[in-house]
């Protein structure tokens, strides 16, 4: 674990994504065999099961301390961090005592089904033999909040370099789910052990958004213009007589679509295909919270089938007949793709269409009104473009829709997480009902640090009452809310839930009588929905 | 004895303010930095080591007296007197006894010796009024040699690796603890003017801190490898920016929160502070023997409510005028 934590420490205290990569390196290098494909596993997001529940972590660590609960929630709510929290207030450690990685998370996992007294009495051990910065690490360990803060791209760029290979093979070998107790570095990464592997899914490109004028991409007759569908991106694969359902996330969802059970037989074998999973009936896409609803039961009744029937509007090919396409160049793709879902009769799988536009303003137009059209914006691709691993710029751009807005008044602030620890920067704004404010949004996210600092300020300035974390704040400030879908709401006061809001701007020029109201936000639900 | 009103904390029987925020007849003042020492006072009384801290700083013409440590002196009755307060050199514990009451205003104080100002010494007392500006149990400060240490060791890498190291911290008080203990045989030191400043008021006054003051003449492209001590107020200038290729950190108490010290933007974070951690803040209400405890600059509330849980002490809040911006560099 020391090594370990010394390799988070490095990690956390840089920007510079070289001198991240080269902890990196530094840790294959030197770390003990055993642990290493450990530290990949959780480099790349992995969490070890929650062996403990964080209230129970918190009472025993009040009580080593010797701290009241209300002193440990106090330094809780500065600090926005449990594990930090945690390691901080508890005494001095009484002993030394050197635990791998490997036996830290195997400790982890026996924990799980001991009685309640031995594993306060271990994980109070486990504390009592570990530095603060060790702790730390442990605790986010066992709260399975572990954010290592290095993008999976750059894990890859690490284990290229120290392994000697090629970053998109590490990518491969990475996707999908996979054991690090079943697994060591030699059977994740030498060879060519993926072919084996018929389940796992290429590594997705993703698209950037674009952040320029068009016209700057050249000649539109060298792109292909789709609809960007508001659903889960996924890669249907057959191979050997099985189909395999990924998601972006790489979750594998196979069970979660049964829709898709057929292809199994009616596609050729070695076939990977890449597009927009969607509920879709009468010949349109049916809202994204309709799929999301569905996706989040265990068992897909009837009735979900029926109210939600999904189909997957696919936009590229990245396997035909065991071959692997993705050098090829797109137009290529698209044609074997057209073919393949020319022969498909199910009505599962449908075309993403390219879009005829003759001029870069009519795309402009479109991507204006695009909501109109039931998307969220448009795809632009490169007609020449490969199929590249993970989001990178220049060949693919995602070009989403203005986002709805509507300005609320500031009316409660609670101090954030992580970065924003201690500051106010997790806000709820309101609109006007008669001459009431009711709560319609929180938002986190869109301010500068700067216009965070002086927020902050004014906050612990005007506070009129505490709740806890909670502040009451003066209403004052009016802030102009983004967001992306609106939907009606029986739980909220407003009426309305919206999908991710955030803070276009500080309207510092409103003064709050000039906020929105509530039956501004129920005709704008109105006019989506109609 | 005491009172805590808008001006500051009120002496009336000696007709006399302590630290005030606003123009008064009589002020004895802590110490010297900016929210403690304030202009406009027609007397000031303090330790003789912060006079020249205040000439500097409030104008060489202020009406201004000094004493000693532990040198007692009367008003109309009132018997006072200053104690070190470790916090900077010259900062002091005010003391004052009326009838058999005995009453102190600590300031800004810590335990922890720095190896420049006096050590705190505790002081027997029926009220003690104590800051809480770290007064809460996730603030444990790891040792200052530890952290010396680090920093020299980390100028040292800096260094070999071709970069300039630019530390950022209080002009008055924190620069001269690490310009103390800065292993000089690393490289060259240079000094931010406010810095230079004080440091001159002190090396008048006995001391001998070292570095350069990098004056609009000088060839920076000249400086590597080179340690630059500057207050916060010049980060992100293009001052700071002349000695690029660089790395930044910031020395504060606060830099043990890895969310501050994420959202500083600098390089590292050492924990370095002339304030009192959670357990030494225990230590000295504890050792005053006083009953009533009034907190004040910080987390009042919590440390209030903290020590009349845990101690049954009468201690008692005392909101400041204002609540302390988040990130200040104490």
């Amino acid at each position: 674990m020391k090594a370990f934590t010394a390799l988070f420490t490095a990690i956390d205290q840089t920007t510079k994504t070289n001198q991240k990569v080269q902890a990196m390196v530094d840790y294959f290098t030197h770390a003990e065999e055993e642990d290493k494909i450990f530290a990949v596993s959780i480099l790349i997001g992995n969490k070890p099961k929650r062996p403990v529940k964080t209230s129970e972590l918190k009472e025993w660590a009040a009580e080593l301390a010797e701290l009241p609960m209300w002193l440990y929630e106090e330094s809780y709510h500065i600090v926005g961090d449990l594990a930090e929290a945690i390691a901080l207030m508890l005494p001095d450690p009484d002993k030394e005592q050197h635990v791998s990685l490997r036996e830290n998370l195997e400790f982890l996992s026996e924990l799980t089904d001991l009685p309640l007294e031995v594993k306060k009495a271990r994980i109070i051990e486990y504390w009592m033999s570990a530095e603060v910065q060790e702790r730390f690490v442990f605790n986010k360990l066992i709260t399975g909040n572990f954010r290592m803060g290095v993008s999976k791209q750059l894990v890859i760029k690490a284990l290229a370099k120290y392994l000697e290979q090629e970053q998109t093979s590490i990518a491969h070998q990475l996707m999908g789910k996979w054991d690090p107790y079943a697994e060591t570095m030699d059977s994740m990464f030498a060879g060519e052990t993926h072919l084996d592997k018929n389940y796992l899914p290429y590594p997705f490109f993703l698209a950037y958004p674009l952040d320029t004028d068009p016209a700057t991409l050249g000649d539109i007759d060298n792109w292909y213009i789709e609809r960007k569908l508001d659903g889960i991106r996924g890669q249907i694969i057959v191979r050997n007589e099985e189909l395999f359902v990924w998601s972006r996330g790489e979750e594998l969802l196979t069970d979660k679509f049964p829709e898709f059970n057929s292809l199994q037989t009616s596609l050729p074998n070695g076939t990977v295909l890449d597009g927009e999973i969607i509920p879709w009936r009468d010949g349109s896409p049916l809202p994204f919270q309709i799929m999301q609803t569905r996706i989040g039961r265990k068992n897909i009744s009837p009735k979900y089938l029926k109210e939600a029937p999904l189909v997957m509007v696919c936009f590229d090919i990245l396997e035909y007949n065991g071959v692997d396409l993705r050098a090829r160049p797109l137009s290529e793709r698209r044609e074997i793709l057209n073919e393949v879902i020319a022969k498909h009769t199910e009505n599962k799988l449908l075309l993403s269409e390219a879009m005829d536009f003759k001029a870069w303003e009519e795309v402009g137009k479109f991507r204006r009104n695009a909501r109109d059209f039931n998307c969220e914006g448009l795809m632009l691709k490169r007609k020449t473009s490969e199929y590249e691993t993970g989001r990178r710029r220049g060949n693919w751009w995602k070009w989403k829709t203005e986002p709805m807005t509507v300005d609320g008044v500031l009316l409660y602030a609670q101090s954030g997480h992580g970065r924003r620890a201690n500051l106010f920067t997790d806000y709820t704004f309101a609109v006007w009902d008669g001459d009431v404010l009711v709560p319609f949004a929180k938002a986190y996210s869109g301010l500068t640090d700067k216009e965070i600092n002086v927020l902050d300020n004014w906050i612990k300035r005007n506070t009129i009452d505490k709740f806890g974390p909670v502040r009451s704040v003066k209403p004052e400030y009016v802030f102009e809310i983004a967001f992306e879908g609106i939907n009606s709401s029986p739980r909220h006061k407003s009426g309305v839930a919206l999908r991710f809001p955030r803070i276009l701007r500080w309207r510092k020029d409103k003064s709050v009588k000039d906020a929105n109201t509530k039956n501004d936000l129920l005709q704008l639900l109105e006019a989506v929905n109609s | 004895m005491l009172k805590f009103t808008d001006k500051g904390i009120y002496c009336k029987q000696a007709d006399l303010y302590i630290d005030p925020w606003k123009p008064v007849k009589n002020a004895i003042i802590t110490h010297g930095h900016s929210d403690h020492a304030r202009s406009g006072m027609n007397n000031y009384l303090c330790h003789t080591e912060t006079m020249p801290i205040l000439r500097l700083r409030l104008g060489a013409d202020i009406n201004v007296q000094s004493l000693p440590y532990n040198q007692e002196i009367s008003i109309n009755g009132v018997k006072i007197s200053l104690h070190p307060a470790g916090h900077i050199i010259g900062s002091a514990q005010v003391r004052l006894e009326y009838k058999g009451e005995i009453w102190v205003v600590s300031g800004d104080y810590k335990l922890i010796p720095d190896g420049l100002s006096v050590p705190f010494e505790p002081v027997k007392c029926h009220h003690f009024i104590t800051e809480s500006t770290f007064g809460l149990p996730i603030y444990n400060f790891p040792s200052t040699e530890e952290v010396y240490a680090s920093i020299n060791q980390w100028w040292k890498q800096n260094a070999a690796e071709g970069f300039n190291s630019v530390i950022i911290a209080y002009a008055l008080g924190k620069s001269q603890s690490i310009l103390h203990h800065l292993d000089q045989e690393i490289g060259d030191i240079f000094l931010h003017g406010a810095v230079a400043n004080v440091n001159n008021a002190f090396n008048e006054n006995g001391h001998n801190f070292p570095g350069t003051w990098v004056s609009p003449e000088m060839d920076r492209k000249a400086i590597k490898g080179a340690m630059i001590v500057t207050p916060s107020s010049a980060l992100s200038t293009p001052w700071i920016r002349k000695f690029s290729p660089s790395r930044a950190a910031l020395c504060s108490g606060w830099m043990q929160l890895r969310g501050a010290r994420r959202r500083s933007g600098v390089d590292r974070g050492f924990v370095l502070s002339d304030h009192c951690d959670w357990s030494q803040l225990n230590e000295a209400v504890l050792a005053t023997g006083a009953e009533n405890i009034y907190v004040t600059h910080g987390y009042q509330t919590t440390y209030a409510k903290w020590l009349c849980d845990r101690y049954q002490l009468n201690a008692i809040e005392i909101k400041t005028q204002f609540e302390p911006a988040t990130g200040d560099l104490d």
